[in-house]
Parts: C-alpha cells; structure tokens; sequence
C-alpha cells in the first residue's frame, strides 16, 4: 500500500509550470529579426557586409564547437542559436571595411572569453558580441575607426568618411534625418538604418522577447538629457532626436543591452541599468574623447547587473520591514 | 610536513610551480600587471626582486632572534628598503632607461607582498640556508610568472621577444595585449591554463 502511494505521485522541484517558449525559439526569432539590419548591411555596403558577417558567424560558430567539445559538452548546444546571434551581432557593430582577419580575431574573442570562459550560455557577465567588440577596438583603435562610405554614395575619391556622430563631434555636420533614418551614412554595419531597427525592434517588444523597460528607459534617458543640453545651448549641441538616431545606439538599445543574460532581473534593477546606459552614453558622446559610447555604455552597466540583481531584490511575502 | 632532511629540495622547488607567487599565491600582482608589457622589463623586475628578497632572507633569518616581535614588520621593512634602495640605485646609475621605463615599480618592490610574505611566514622562523632556498624558489617562481606574461604580451602586442622580431611585418600588433587590459587578459589565461594543468597532474 505505502510504495504504490508514494510512486502514484511525481515528485520534481520547481518550476512546475512550463511556458510554450524555449532558449532555441526564442534564439532563431531574433536571428530572424535581426535579417532586417543585415538586409540594409547588405544593401549599403554589398560584399564587404556579407563577407563580415559569414566570417563573423563562421567563426563564432567554429569556436563554440571547440570549446564545447573540450568541456566536454553537448555538442547540440551549438544550434541554440546564441553563437549564431553573437556572430551576428559582432558584423553589425564593424566598420565595413575591415580586414578578414581582425574579424575572425573579433568573433573567436566574442566566443572565447566572452562568454565561454564564464561557463557558455547564461554565464557570461558581458554581452558576448560587445566583448568582441572592445577587444578589437583596443587592438586596432585606426582600423576600428575608418570608415567607408556606404556603396550606394557613389563618391568620388572617397576612401574615408565620417559617420554622423564623427561629422557632428569633430565637424560639427549634421546628417539630415532622412539619411539617418534609412541609412545612407557612414557607421558600422549594422547600425546606420534607423528606421530598420526600430521595426525590428517594435517586433521583439510584440513578442515580449526583450524586456520593453530597458530601450524604453535608454532611450528617454538619452532623450532628455540631450534636449536639456539643446535647450541650454542648441548651437553647440545636437538635436535630441539626432542622437537617437545616429550612432549605434537603437542597435545597442534594442538588440545588446536586452540581452537576457546579461541584464538586470528585478523591475526596480532593470530601471537603473537602463538609466545608466543612457546617462553614460550621452556623457561620452558629448563631454568624452569618443564620437560614440554605446559600447562602453553597455558594457560598464553589465558589470553591475550582479549588484543591481542584489540589491534591488523584491521583498519577498512575509518579510519584515527594517527596525 | 616532510621531514627536516628532505625538505631543503621542497624549500626550493614549491615557490617555483606549486606555491608560484604569481600563479598560485596572487601576490606581487601590481608589477605582474604593470611591467610585464616587454620581456626586458619583467626581466630587470624578476633580477631586481630576486636580489632583495634573497639578500633579505639571509639578513632577516640571521637577526630573526634579535628582532621583538612586536616590531617585527618593521624591521623587515627597514631590511628590504635598505636592498630595493640598493637595486633601484644601481639601476639608475647603469641602465638610466630601464629604470625610467621601471619607473615606481623598482622603489615599490619595498611593499611587495611576496617579500615580505616570505619574511613574515618563513626567512623569521628558519635558519639561514633553508631561508635562501625558500627566498631563490619564490623569486624564481616570480621571475617564470613575469616571464609567462612577458612573453605572450610582447609577442602579440608588438611581434617581437626582448626587442628582436619574431613574428614578420604580416603581423599585425594587437595593441590591446600592452595595453593594460591585456595584463589582465594574460593573466586570466595563463592562471586558468596553469590551475587546468594543476588538477590534472594531481589527479594523474
């Protein structure tokens, strides 16, 4: 009687509930998604974009494969997809014409020791593709910074061209908005097609893949910031709407710092790190070195997602109050 | 704890792999970090450190009676500034740029902790000749850590091995490697190869 009681029930450990959605699904959506800016890539910038992302992806590809089967992992994990979308990623945010080989550099460190060498997927403190990204930035900070002109610009003579943040920091252009936001200026792959992004990332805010505080509070926080600066001063600073729109910063705000891993959990968490993507974008745009910090930005508030997680933890049912 | 007997061998071969200063213990990191961007450099560190702490360890062990021990930090500190003074001198008289390229890092060999680390837990407990064993192990132990460093960040930030070129002009330098984050990048990598290999041979 007692044993045909006790295997009548079955015994797991939470979570007893399970969602329709899995880490693959949710994966190859946003590879999906994601087509969008490596169509406009494409599109302005031809086989210099499709060789950047097929070695980008190649490579990410490749170095998962080696280490997950040094960890002696499941070799299924490959086609999660996350090696797939860091690949992707990491093409968006290069200047298009980079050497072949700075990108399988870029794309191994992405892999390697952005995020294998904290554990593989789930583990890793810093955005994976970003990682790849700074390591690249810091080996060849001329390479990473030259930048040509999109392939439909039939410019003469042009070798080199600014990008809209460039033009307006050292320049003082502005690129129309029209430009902006179709992407027919110079930048990084991935980045220059606002309108785009903002479709692409309208979808995974549908599909509730990416959490809508976080682009909501960078973009606002950048949004206010910059046109309290443009009151105070329009002819020194730049519209707003500007810096939203050029740079890299809807790419980073809708595809980088939503990343499920590296960012905060709690509501009150994700506020703050969102707030703090803004505020350090905008200090580095206007008051540092750099014409663009989207990077740096949401790599320094990655590094404290851990502290945020802690302590901005909900009270649980029950718990008391400070004495 | 072996035995008196053969335990002069262990004094001298724990600092250099099993207790490594560099790799194992993490003492000494602000010159692991900061001068290790060209062999060169971390070999006049590695000299430099391997002189005070074995001219300390025999000075220290031989007064280690003498010294009360409450004033006891103090003392070695005395000891060792008198020897970093010593090198950090010679240094500026017969390599000038070496010592420039150094800069605080010859003079800061005052508070490094594997000195007087090794002051602290063995040259003030043992008799002199164990002390030079254990002092010529960890400062050998250091001098393989900067070394380790040295050459990985030489090689791939510049392309070259104490300044002769070993990789060609197809090389293109990853400038990040002697930069400091590369400091840091090498020596994640090389503790994390070196903790691999560790439990390995442990096991085996």
């Amino acid at each position: 009687m007692e044993k045909q009681y006790a295997s009548d029930f079955k015994i797991s450990s939470s979570p007893h509930l399970r969602g329709k959605e899995s880490v693959p699904k949710i994966m190859y959506w946003v590879v999906g998604i994601l087509m969008l800016p490596v169509a406009s890539s494409i599109y302005f910038f031809g086989m210099n974009a499709v060789r950047i992302l097929l070695i980008s992806v190649i490579v990410s590809l490749l170095t998962e494969y080696i280490f997950l089967v040094s960890r002696k992992k499941d070799i299924s994990l490959l086609f999660d997809g996350s090696a797939i979308i860091t690949g992707i990623l990491l093409a968006l945010t290069l200047p298009p014409g980079l050497k072949s080989s700075y990108v399988v550099i870029g794309a191994f460190v992405s892999i390697a020791l952005g995020k294998q060498v904290f554990g593989g997927l789930g583990y890793n403190m810093f955005n994976p593709a970003l990682v790849g990204r700074a390591f690249l930035q810091a080996s060849f900070p001329v390479a990473m910074t030259t930048w040509i002109p999109p392939v439909i610009q039939k410019m003469v003579d042009a070798k080199t061209f600014a990008t809209p943040l460039g033009g307006f920091k050292f320049s003082h252009i502005l690129t129309p908005y029209k430009n902006l936001l179709i992407g027919n200026t110079g930048g990084s792959l991935g980045e220059t097609s606002a309108i785009l992004l903002i479709v692409g990332g309208i979808i995974l805010l549908i599909k509730k893949y990416i959490d809508w505080k976080i682009p909501t509070g960078i973009l606002l926080t950048v949004f206010v910031l910059e046109g309290g600066l443009y009151l105070i001063n329009p002819e020194k600073y730049a519209n707003p709407l500007f810096h939203i729109l050029a740079g890299g910063l809807l790419l980073g705000a809708f595809f980088m710092a939503t990343d499920m891993v590296t960012s905060p959990i709690t509501p009150k968490g994700t506020w703050i790190y969102a707030v703090g993507i803004g505020v350090l974008v905008v200090l580095i745009r206007v008051f540092g070195g750099l014409p663009e910090g989207v990077m740096y930005s949401i790599l320094i508030m990655n590094a404290f997602v851990p502290l945020l997680n802690r302590y901005t933890r909900p009270k649980i049912l029950g718990e008391g109050g400070k004495k | 704890m072996a035995s008196k007997e053969n335990s002069y061998f262990s004094d001298f071969i724990k600092g250099l792999w099993k207790e490594n200063p560099v790799l194992v213990q993490f003492l000494g990191m602000c010159p692991t970090l900061a001068v290790t961007n060209a062999v060169v450099n971390a070999i006049a560190m590695s000299a430099a450190v391997i002189f005070v702490l074995v001219a300390s360890a025999i000075i220290i062990s031989l007064i280690r009676k003498f010294i009360p021990a409450q004033v006891r930090i103090a003392s070695f500190i005395v000891v060792i500034a008198t020897f970093v003074t010593m090198a950090d001198r010679y240094l500026a008289a017969f390599y000038p740029e070496l010592s420039k390229a150094l800069g605080p890092f010859i003079p800061l060999i005052v508070v490094n902790c594997i000195i007087l680390g090794r002051m602290e837990a063995f040259a003030s407990k043992n008799n002199v000749g164990r002390s030079i064993l254990d002092a010529l192990g960890m400062s050998f132990g250091f001098a393989i850590g900067l070394l380790l460093m040295s050459t990985f960040r030489e090689i791939l930030g510049n392309g070259t091995w104490l300044g002769y070129e070993v990789l060609g002009n197809w090389w293109d330098k990853w400038m990040v490697m002697i930069l400091p984050p590369g400091a840091f990048l090498t020596l994640g990598t090389i503790v994390g190869v070196s903790k691999f290999l560790q439990t390995k041979f442990k096991k085996a």
